[in-house]
């Protein structure tokens, strides 16, 4: 087992209470459902996964249209009904026409995959229900040729979750389930140091702690997460920003540069602004 | 094993089966987590906890699980009264308030003696814990203040050994014990659906396509039509500030997935009452008002109405002119509630105050006999019945 264990990589730090989830899930076979605050590394876990245990990844991206069928095959009658107007041999084999969709591709996979269901709760209410039996059994029958599709090895499948829409009961038993929290700072500098090596240590941290300062202000609509984090050291470091300008002498004047890449939001850099101004007035008096 | 542990667990009111547990201990056999008891207990969250709003619930029972002093536990978030915990939300103390809790020494030292009065009315008699949520003179009660949110027990024992990762409860603000979950809500409303091909075609329409072949003397015409769209229509008045805050979380939950369910959902609010006008933005409710005949000719009578308020007011506000307590309005509410039912046959009233209190409220029985007995609690059972009424 020691060769299938997950413990992070080089790119991706992942906590100890998610090494072992991720473990579960791949020991028992069960699906994952990970969770946790937009930008988090939800979507990017699956990839850590999939690279680390050096297996094939399926992306499976859901939007709000997509129907449980479309991951298993989609059938297409008006290319067949085509075909026979114009007397093409093909039409006489139905299999020509069936499409095969993602979870398919991974059933057939000559490896163990690794299966990326992206934000299920973007489709459909009844979306994950109808994929209770194809998950839990890892088998279709595709109708249309009267074929049981079943898994060769059954994936790893790693569901993310914006909790734009609860997923139902029955559904949740199946999975293992992880909430990415927050990283706290000690993490935070990890994460940091894998995707910028060698990044100087007051920069980094100065930029922690205007970092934190900032997700810490009351009242922000979309607080900055980490993606938003390694996007703005990105854009310090591409615009040569002295560490002294990251440091305020006096705390309440403090206002980031760049503050644009942290806050998405225009009520967010609204209030921001004024916070830091009435700050400011309040320190001059 | 892990039997015990499993019931504490249901008892402590997590939704944990017995499929959850089963995978539990089967991944334990096959050895995922090693012998270290927080590997245990990672493990045994990722099995057993599938919502983040139960991490929090599930940190306190497996911290007063594996302390062997389950029972104290076990009753306190059981017994605590619904109306206390629901001011979480609402602990912003004022500034006599905050004086007070000086004179008592500090936050730590409040909670200290928040943590010790607990633990003395559980050694006294069963059921004591009313005793700080009613207690108009108790510090804790008064203020809202949630032993959840503050966390008894662990915080100021000094036994850190073995239970550790659990005892940040870093899940915290993440807890909420909400009756409706949207899911639920949106499962309700669903009934509410009437379906309609419109937009973009992108079906097949096998039929159709049949018959216009044949017509073609066998030569293929594809015939497509639009997928099916849920049609209804739905105008949402929500009653917004005063009595309604303690409400104010089943109507964010009602309204987004009302949102997310209808297409052609339109909403606005009004306080305590409907008067001549209405507004959408709450900061603007003063300087951007909508007249409530606007929206009677604007949104045509296929529309189905659904107000959302406690009706808990003065029956002056309902039935005279210049009743309101926020403006003068020159017709009563009466008068303009009538006009907009005169114009939206299918409506509905959804009150979020339990239905045993209705008959007690003067101003809610005025309501239902202005809405014609229409009004349903706003509950999973009460929706889906005010659904059933809108048909």
């Amino acid at each position: 087992m020691a060769d299938t264990r997950f413990t992070g990589t080089s790119t991706y730090v992942a906590t100890e209470d998610l090494m072992i989830a991720v473990n579960a899930a791949v020991t028992l076979q069960r699906p994952i459902l990970i969770k946790g605050e937009p930008g988090t590394g939800k979507t990017q876990l699956a990839m850590e996964v999939a690279g680390s245990l050096g297996k094939p990844l399926f992306e499976w991206h859901i939007k709000s249209t997509t129907k449980a069928q479309q991951g298993l095959y989609e059938y297409d009658a008006v290319a067949r009904l085509r075909d026979s107007q114009l007397g093409d041999d093909r039409v006489h084999d139905i299999a020509n026409y069936i499409q095969h969709g993602k979870i398919w591709e991974a059933f057939a996979s000559d490896d163990q995959p690794v299966l990326l269901i992206d934000e299920i709760d973007k489709a459909d209410i009844e979306f994950p229900n109808d994929l209770l039996q194809e998950l839990d059994r890892m088998e279709f029958y595709v109708y249309e040729t009267r074929q049981l599709i079943s898994a060769r090895h059954r994936p790893i499948i790693v569901i993310t979750s914006n909790n734009e829409k609860e997923l139902p009961d029955a559904f949740l038993r199946r999975c293992f389930f992880h909430y990415i929290k927050f990283p706290d700072q000690d993490t935070m500098a990890e994460i940091v140091d894998v995707h910028f090596p060698g990044l100087k240590k007051t920069l980094l941290r100065e930029a922690l702690n205007a970092f934190y300062k900032v997700r810490d202000v009351p009242g922000l609509k979309k607080k900055p997460s980490t993606s938003e984090l390694l996007d703005w050291i990105k854009l310090l470091l591409a615009e040569d920003i002295p560490v002294e300008a990251l440091r305020a002498k006096d705390n309440r004047t403090a206002i980031p540069p760049l503050y644009g890449a942290l806050l998405k939001n225009e009520q967010d850099v609204h209030l921001f602004e004024r916070l830091v101004f009435l700050d400011r007035r309040a320190g001059q008096q | 094993m892990l039997i015990p542990f499993f019931y504490t667990l249901r008892e402590g009111g997590m939704k944990t089966s017995i499929t959850e547990l089963l995978t539990l201990l089967e991944a334990m056999k096959l050895g995922v987590a090693g012998t270290n008891v927080d590997d245990f207990y990672f493990l045994a969250r990722a099995a057993l906890v599938k919502d983040e709003s139960q991490l929090d619930r599930f940190d306190r029972i497996f911290a007063a699980y594996f302390k062997g002093i389950e029972d104290t536990f076990g009753d306190m978030f059981e017994d605590l009264p619904e109306e206390w915990l629901r001011h979480q939300a609402e602990l912003v103390l004022s500034e006599e308030e905050r004086a007070q809790i000086e004179a008592l020494g500090g936050f730590e030292e409040l909670m200290k003696a928040l943590r010790e009065r607990l633990e003395e009315q559980d050694d006294r008699h069963e059921g004591g814990s009313k005793w700080i949520g009613t207690a108009g003179t108790s510090p804790f009660g008064a203020y809202g203040y949630n032993p959840e949110g503050v966390r008894i027990g662990q915080q100021g024992s000094r036994n850190r050994s073995a239970v550790k990762v659990w005892d940040k409860r870093e899940y915290r603000n993440l807890d909420d014990s909400v009756e409706l979950g949207t899911r639920n809500i949106k499962v309700a409303l669903r009934r509410l659906r009437k379906f309609a091909r419109e937009g973009a075609a992108d079906q097949l329409d096998l039929e159709d396509t049949i018959d216009k072949t044949a017509r073609n003397a066998g030569l293929l015409d594809i015939r497509m039509v639009p997928e099916r769209h849920n049609a209804v229509k739905v105008l949402l008045c929500l009653d917004i500030g005063g009595s309604m805050d303690d409400h104010v979380r089943v109507c964010e939950e009602l309204f987004s997935a009302a949102s997310s369910e209808f297409k052609h959902l339109e909403y606005f609010y009004f306080h305590n009452f409907v008067y001549e006008s209405l507004w959408k933005d709450n900061r603007r409710r003063h300087a951007e008002r909508i007249p409530t005949l606007d929206i009677t000719h604007k949104y045509g009578a296929d529309y189905k109405l659904i107000f959302v308020g406690d009706a808990t007011m003065s029956p002056y506000e309902i039935v005279y002119a210049g009743g309101s307590v926020e403006h003068w309005n020159d017709e009563p509410g009466a008068v303009w509630i009538k006009r907009l039912l005169n114009t939206y046959h299918k409506a509905i009233w959804l009150n979020p105050e339990p239905k045993n209190r209705w008959d007690y409220t003067p101003s809610i029985k005025l309501t239902r006999e202005l809405m014609d007995e229409r009004m349903f609690p706003l509950t999973i059972t009460g929706l889906d019945d005010g659904i059933k009424a809108l048909h």
